[in-house]
């Protein structure tokens, strides 16, 4: 079993992170998510920068699916993933997890490597949710949760009390406390993706990943799901579909196109009718008056302003 | 908030449910392994010879240098040299196939995964037939090495086929699958080509799986590949629970999930291998054991795998005395016995799983 190496991963990682930080800092300038929260947090990284991806790049099958992304989540911040499907929104989450490794490029935690990192040490700081998670094992929400516990666990072990507070505190955050008995198959949808995400709490990350875990609910778990992740204090990417969810409640977009990003910067900044109809291929009406600043998308339909769809 | 509030509540029922839990699988645990001894020695006194519980207690007593049995050499040697042996093999067997099959439906997330899947009882038989009838190895070599050898190339390939198709889980299962048939149409055809009626019915026995004719060799060499593989899979019990929703989740909690899977694909065809070249191929124990077994302890690993352990060996232990007694003289290959026996049994979890894979 891999273990027992964290130590030394952090005195290396406090030696030489300063360095590299500030050099990939002033090299990152493509696609960096540079922004007011991003500068504020600058001090924050030097010591200890999280996840990023530095020009990453992936193929399969001679295409490629991600074409020199680099993202740099701010500390503490919900980073919304945008794109049509196809745009390299799964790739990119699988290579930030270190589940895919990139063709060229790289994605490094606290200033090295994922590569060079155990796998046990990038489970205990980034955690995952994926779009559809499915088991064939009769497991209750508990035993769900307490999967998140593995990466801090020995061979051998019994659960420690730590391990037993951070499942609580976990169900307790997304509200599944009086669920913990109940086997996962039987809950909804909804339920089902706040017990991923208990499990992944319980991992007790400092970054989040989320791919699509918004879909196939409805519009009320949609709502619930996503204030109780932009609640969480980790830094979060979470990949979606919706404009709209992504407006309310991202403080950063990253939109892909074809692999690459297409826009980056604060939702006002980046959901502009131009970019809507550039990546997407759709006419949007877009406002912002709903005192917050963050705008609102209204889509006008693909084909011209007599198919125009008026919602509402 | 209402949430706190109910945690609050409940926190210390639930660490008191946990040291409940605790409590119930050790008794579980001295539960099973009393089973077992009891199972063993009832099922050694059950045979034509009247033998007694105290005269199998006084006969192992006294091979252990703890004075005279007293009985008859006869009656010893039945205890020693045929009962003994046999009845403990059948232990191991039945808990080496339902860990095996444990194992590999949590690491191929296949409910139908047991340890013939990777094509190694198949490649063992082609092995064993190519000893008794074509006479390879030119009689230096015994069934059971013939068995072993033909169950590791199996294996081998199957591996390399996985790999070859694109490495992911499946793949592992449907290599297996045309590896069982390529080395099954492999025996038929030496079977039907060469051999004479007596090779024919020996063959047949042996593929049908049976514990007959087994000494204390077969006991030892099983015995200590089984420890060894249990501890193996023990220790990557944590691993085998992440695998619960599937390899990528696998790999963000942690796991290297190809050295794992290598390793633990890797020592369950060992075992599969040294126990069906001693027993032949048994079919049904690491399909359905395991299945039942999770419905008394859950799906944790570190608590399945000894429960799994021991209610496969209970559970051998007396089909086994079943088959060998309940056509007596004739002895019925056990391997029969357990399928005439697992295929209801298997009905009956899918039934009663049916909701879990509908919802």
């Amino acid at each position: 079993m891999i273990g027992g190496t964290d130590a030394s991963m952090e005195t290396d990682t406090d030696a030489s992170m300063e360095t590299d930080a500030s050099a990939a800092m002033e090299t990152d300038t493509d696609a960096v998510v540079d922004t007011d929260a991003g500068r504020g947090m600058e001090t924050a990284t030097a010591t200890d920068s999280g996840l990023r991806a530095e020009r990453v790049t992936r193929t399969a099958g001679g295409h490629l699916i991600v074409d020199g992304v680099s993202v740099t989540p701010p500390q503490g911040s919900l980073v919304g993933l945008l794109g049509p499907n196809g745009s390299g929104k799964s790739t990119l989450l699988r290579l930030l997890a270190g589940v895919l490794a990139p063709t060229s490029g790289v994605v490094t935690l606290g200033g090295r490597p994922l590569n060079d990192l155990p796998r046990k040490a990038i489970a205990r700081r980034v955690a995952v949710v994926e779009q559809n998670a499915a088991t064939q094992s009769e497991l209750t929400v508990g035993e769900v949760v307490r999967l998140g516990r593995i990466p801090h666990r020995r061979a051998w072990s019994a659960a420690s009390a730590a391990d037993e507070e951070a499942v609580r505190h976990a169900l307790e955050r997304t509200g599944l406390m009086d669920r913990a008995d109940q086997l996962w198959h039987t809950l909804s949808g909804g339920e089902r993706q706040r017990a991923q995400i208990a499990r992944a709490l319980a991992q007790q990350p400092r970054e989040l990943l989320l791919d699509e875990p918004t879909n196939h609910l409805d519009i009320r778990h949609q709502l619930d799901l996503l204030s109780l992740v932009a609640d969480l204090p980790v830094t979060t990417v979470i990949a979606l579909h919706d404009l709209n969810l992504a407006a309310m409640y991202c403080d950063q977009l990253i939109v892909l196109r074809k692999g690459r990003v297409a826009a980056c910067g604060t939702p006002r900044d980046v959901l502009t009718e131009d970019l809507v109809a550039e990546v997407y291929g759709v006419r949007a009406d877009i406002t912002h008056d709903d005192g917050h600043g963050r705008p609102h998308i209204r889509f006008l339909g693909g084909h011209g302003p007599s198919s125009s769809v008026r919602p509402g | 908030m209402t949430h706190q509030a109910a945690a609050e509540g409940r926190a210390p029922q639930t660490r008191q449910a946990g040291r409940g839990r605790r409590l119930r699988f050790a008794a579980l645990c001295a539960a099973g392994v009393a089973a077992l001894l009891v199972s063993v020695a009832l099922a050694i006194t059950i045979g034509p010879a009247d033998i007694g519980v105290a005269d199998v207690w006084a006969v192992v007593g006294a091979h252990l240098g703890l004075g005279s049995s007293g009985l008859t050499p006869i009656r010893d040697g039945i205890v020693w040299q045929l009962r003994l042996p046999r009845t403990l093999l059948a232990a191991v067997c039945g808990a080496g196939l339902a860990v095996c099959g444990a194992v590999m439906q949590s690491l191929l997330r296949n409910p139908l995964a047991d340890p013939f899947v990777l094509g190694v009882s198949s490649g063992a038989s082609t092995g064993a037939v190519a000893v008794v009838v074509l006479g390879a190895g030119g009689g230096a070599v015994t069934v059971s090495a013939g068995a072993f050898v033909g169950a590791v190339v199996s294996f081998a390939l199957v591996l390399l086929g996985s790999q070859v198709l694109g490495g992911t889980m499946d793949r592992v299962v449907l290599s297996g699958v045309a590896a069982m048939q390529l080395f099954s149409a492999l025996t038929s055809f030496v079977v039907m080509t060469a051999a004479d009626a007596e090779q024919t019915r020996g063959v047949l026995f042996w593929l049908l799986g049976s514990l007959g004719n087994v000494g204390w060799s077969e006991v030892w060499v099983c015995l200590a590949v089984l420890a060894v593989v249990l501890l193996v899979c023990a220790a990557h019990a944590h691993a085998l629970d992440a695998f619960a929703f599937g390899q990528d989740a696998a790999a963000t909690l942690g796991v290297h999930v190809a050295r794992t899977r290598l390793i633990l694909l890797s020592v369950t065809a060992l075992l599969t291998a040294a126990l069906v070249s001693s027993a032949g191929a048994i079919g049904f124990v690491g399909l359905v054991l395991p299945h039942a077994t999770r419905g008394l302890v859950g799906p944790g690993h570190a608590r399945l795998l000894p429960v799994t352990a021991l209610t496969g060996a209970v559970f051998l232990v007396w089909v086994d005395t079943l088959a060998r007694t309940a056509l007596d003289p004739q002895e019925v290959p056990v391997g029969v016995v357990t399928s005439l026996i697992g295929v209801p049994a298997f009905l009956l979890v899918l039934y009663r799983s049916r909701k879990v894979t509908t919802s």
